[in-house]
């Protein structure tokens, strides 16, 4: 019960962009996700913290239907209802392209493209058919403005993505997946391979982003899941262990499991 | 002999010697030695024995051309050893090789890119385990097949389509040539193509790309310079090619750029002169070293362009 009264606090006046409802999942033989339900709130920082393995990047990839790209992969039962459709995201007949031109996502290791810095972040708007130069100009600069990257690349746009740092090389990604207006942005553990100033910037990124789209952010760090979001769910062997709000979680979690795994006595 | 720290500032001798567990053993540095040298003899050999035809053509094509000067060579339109009235002008086989080639990759180009994409980014598992040893297969095939492949079934049914073609051409030739070069662009592009990291692919997936763009627009970009390689082996497979040339296009010397008509290639020609009964060191026989040499002249340009190719657009993930 008094999950519920937290949750209740820190839900007040979010509304419910997508609810993950009795999932299962399976690698071939392999059940990676185990009956997980959690729900997911609009505009608003959504962590998922756990030890390796434990489903946190496979339930990620469930919401862009990633796992249809590989044979194997089957999603078993259950579903993530995305709002306002009111559709079940992993339904048969839900085309994967159209999920993915609505959530977007941004991964563990910077991947640009091998094309220019404009032409990375056009890419996902060129995939939607866009060739208008003055409307992909405007659209280009204020993605980079959005991932806080146009002041230190307006003058060179032309240059490859691969020439800036590592810290500029995610902000770019970030950009890419900003430019197409996601409705929510997936996060896989994206300052992983950063340095602590890079990580940082970013981490700043993504709080001020909340105001334009909802985010999903797995991450192995605890600290940041306790710095950047407003709800975290601890996963375990495939099981969605516990949920809450962000501080009730660090400060009063209601599962020994949990409290072992934040305080560092387990993981 | 204590291994205690002390504080003083004496200075102190480095260890006593040598122990014997810690000393060199001299059989090892022998054995190091013995493979060492075994195996930068293998590479030596490779580069003697390039330097060695290089020295070879090089030293026979002089005797050439201090027969022939090397502006007849070069600007001669006609190639007529063999006759009383002797022209050297090798831009007749030139034309030959050049449009026989050319013909040729027209064909492999784009079929074997094509090949490639579909295999590394559409076809299945199955799929793909089942198509490439058939293409491979294709590579294997000996060119003297090829060769009378082009001349008995190919050139009847082109004569079908242009009556007037003869029945040695370089079309047929070039054509059949460019379905035996497919498997080295199709192969070599692919594995260029499957060594583009998935990381990539999902990026462009992420952003609700369908397969189709994410082949054209981030795989094969990103795979650019292994897919020139691929080229560029393609084009020194045509200008390289003997047997198909030499069985289907008639080695008449021709200077054309048509490829409906029969002409005699750089390779074709040191066949016909190798075979025949010229004597040696006859001034028509050392033309076969000058042609020779051309032939390595143009292929170390393909090369050098390969290699420039790959600097140029190598990516970095």
């Amino acid at each position: 019960m008094q999950i519920q009264t937290g949750l209740e606090a820190g839900v007040e006046g979010a509304l419910l962009k997508a609810d993950v409802r009795d999932l299962d999942f399976y690698y071939g033989a392999f059940h990676a996700l185990k009956r997980v339900s959690m729900p997911i709130y609009d505009h608003r920082v959504t962590a998922l913290i756990g030890p390796s393995g434990c489903g946190k990047s496979t339930l990620l990839r469930c919401f862009n239907r990633m796992h249809d790209l590989y044979p194997g992969n089957r999603y078993a039962g259950g579903g993530i209802v995305l709002y306002p459709d009111d559709t079940n995201l992993l339904a048969p007949g839900v085309d994967p392209i159209e999920v993915r031109m609505r959530i977007s996502m941004v991964f563990q290791k910077p991947n640009p493209f091998p094309k220019s810095i404009y032409e990375n972040v056009a890419y996902s708007l060129r995939v939607r058919g866009m060739s208008n130069k003055n409307e992909l100009d405007d659209r280009v600069e204020s993605a980079l403005k959005g991932a806080a990257l146009w002041n230190e690349v307006s003058n060179r746009l032309k240059e490859l993505g691969a020439n800036l740092s590592g810290g500029q090389q995610q902000r770019l990604c970030i950009a890419r997946a900003l430019a197409s207006d996601p409705e929510i942005i997936l996060f896989d553990e994206p300052t992983s391979a950063l340095d602590p100033i890079a990580t940082a910037s970013i981490e700043e990124l993504i709080t001020e982003l909340k105001e334009k789209v909802t985010i999903l952010i797995v991450t192995h760090n605890m600290q940041q899941a306790a710095r950047i979001s407003d709800f975290t769910g601890y996963m375990y062997l495939g099981e969605m262990v516990e949920f809450g709000v962000t501080d009730q979680i660090f400060i009063k979690p209601q599962k020994k499991a949990t409290e072992d795994y934040i305080t560092g006595r387990f993981g | 002999m204590t291994a205690s720290a002390t504080l003083s500032s004496q200075p102190r001798p480095l260890g006593s010697g040598i122990s014997d567990r810690l000393s060199k053993k001299a059989s090892r540095h022998v054995k190091e030695r013995i493979i060492e040298g075994l195996l930068f003899s293998a590479a030596a050999f490779s580069v003697f024995v390039t330097i060695a035809i290089v020295y070879v053509l090089v030293k026979e094509s002089w005797v050439f051309f201090e027969t022939v000067p090397l502006s007849d060579f070069l600007f001669d339109t006609q190639w007529t050893p063999l006759f009383d009235d002797a022209h050297y002008g090798i831009m007749v086989l030139l034309s030959g090789t050049l449009t026989s080639s050319a013909v040729a990759l027209l064909v492999a180009i784009p079929l074997g890119t094509i090949i490639a994409i579909y295999l590394s980014e559409f076809a299945g598992f199955k799929v793909r385990e089942i198509a490439k040893p058939f293409l491979e297969l294709l590579g294997g095939v000996p060119t003297i097949v090829y060769g009378y492949f082009a001349l008995t079934f190919l050139t009847p049914i082109l004569q079908k389509i242009y009556p007037d073609l003869p029945g040695f051409n370089l079309l047929s030739a070039g054509l059949v040539m460019g379905i035996m070069i497919i498997p080295y662009v199709a192969s070599l592009s692919e594995d260029a193509m499957r060594a583009v990291p998935m990381a990539l692919r999902e990026g462009s997936y992420a952003m609700g790309a369908t397969r189709l763009q994410t082949a054209l627009w981030v795989v094969t970009p990103a795979a650019t310079s292994g897919i020139a390689s691929a080229y560029i082996l393609g084009i020194s497979r045509a200008v390289g090619e003997t047997m198909i040339l030499a069985v289907a296009a008639g080695m008449q010397p021709n200077l054309t750029f048509n490829p409906t008509e029969p002409g005699a290639t750089i390779t074709s020609y040191i066949v016909q002169v190798a075979l025949g009964d010229l004597p040696h060191g006859s001034i028509g026989y050392q033309t076969i070293f000058a042609a020779g040499l051309t032939l390595l002249l143009m292929t170390l340009a393909f090369n050098l362009l390969g290699y420039w190719l790959r600097k140029r657009f190598r990516e970095v993930y």
